[in-house]
């Protein structure tokens, strides 16, 4: 099953999870600490967020480092921007419009 | 677009809504009536190469505008505002659906609550529009419409961290 950005931010505890290591890399206890839920789920979040390329772990010593690949998130912000690009050429339309009408009434 | 002017375009899942910001160089009276007379909207309402065609349009409460989005292979989309408050030269709002040639309601077909609210800002006019939608399978629907990808996304804490990212 090929995994996306939008898999790893389609479920809140992920959003929660990329939220909280988007500062500082932690590793899984640290994250499971900041959630209800059992540690096996976190671990089970986190396999997901590693498939979708969001996150990548880093090892150091004997421990595991979750980080986050902030560079992925831009994905994204692309996929919103076609709504943007959508309006943005409406209202481009409304400002030529708008300059003729304004001439028109000189 | 003059950069100068205010964009931002923002999605709410939490809320159902979307919202959008922007500024245009004109005074309030002539933006009011480029987005409530129907000759106007013919010419800028439809993102290209799309075109506008109203068919009706009576802008009162209770009133309605029905016209279709025109593609450039002639398809024809057609859709209704039903206008329910208007505040002349302030603020309207309207139930958008989607509809048959004839105005027949497209029931299982998204619909979605229109605010807009006009500020005067001297040379300068802003519009703010806030489109809700009764559920977030009904604004997924939407966007979907579109865009066929990437569906179960967005936002929340994400928006903040968005603009961080930009820089």
């Amino acid at each position: 099953m090929r995994r996306d950005i939008f898999q790893a931010i389609a479920d809140p505890t992920r959003r929660a999870i990329i939220l909280l290591i988007a500062s500082q890399a932690m590793t899984p206890n640290a994250i499971a600490e900041h959630f209800d839920t059992t540690r096996q789920a976190i671990s089970k979040h986190l396999h997901i967020l590693v498939e979708c390329e969001l996150v990548r772990q880093d090892h150091q010593g004997r421990e595991i480092y979750y980080r986050l690949e902030l560079t992925k998130m831009k994905e994204i912000d692309q996929w919103l921007d076609q709504f943007r690009k959508l309006w943005e050429s409406r209202f481009n339309e409304l400002d030529n419009v708008l300059a003729t009408l304004k001439n028109d009434r000189k | 677009m003059n950069s100068n002017l205010a964009f931002d375009f923002s999605v709410d899942k939490a809320n159902n809504t979307i919202t959008v910001k922007r500024e245009f160089a004109a005074e309030l009276p002539l933006v009011w009536d480029a987005y409530t007379k129907s000759e106007i909207l013919d010419q800028w309402w439809a993102p290209k190469p799309w075109k506008a065609r109203t068919k009706t349009m009576d802008f009162r409460e209770g009133g309605h505008w029905h016209y279709a989005m025109v593609g450039p292979e002639g398809e024809e989309h057609w859709s209704w505002i039903d206008y329910q408050h208007i505040q002349p030269q302030q603020n309207f709002k309207g139930l958008d659906a989607f509809v048959e040639p004839d105005g027949t309601l497209k029931t299982d077909w998204p619909r979605s609550a229109w605010d807009v609210t006009f500020a005067d800002k001297g040379e300068v006019t802003l519009v703010e529009i806030n489109i809700s939608y009764d559920d977030l399978a009904q604004l997924e629907a939407t966007l979907q419409m579109g865009f066929k990808e990437g569906l179960s996304m967005a936002m929340e804490g994400l928006d903040e961290l968005l603009p961080s990212l930009k820089k």
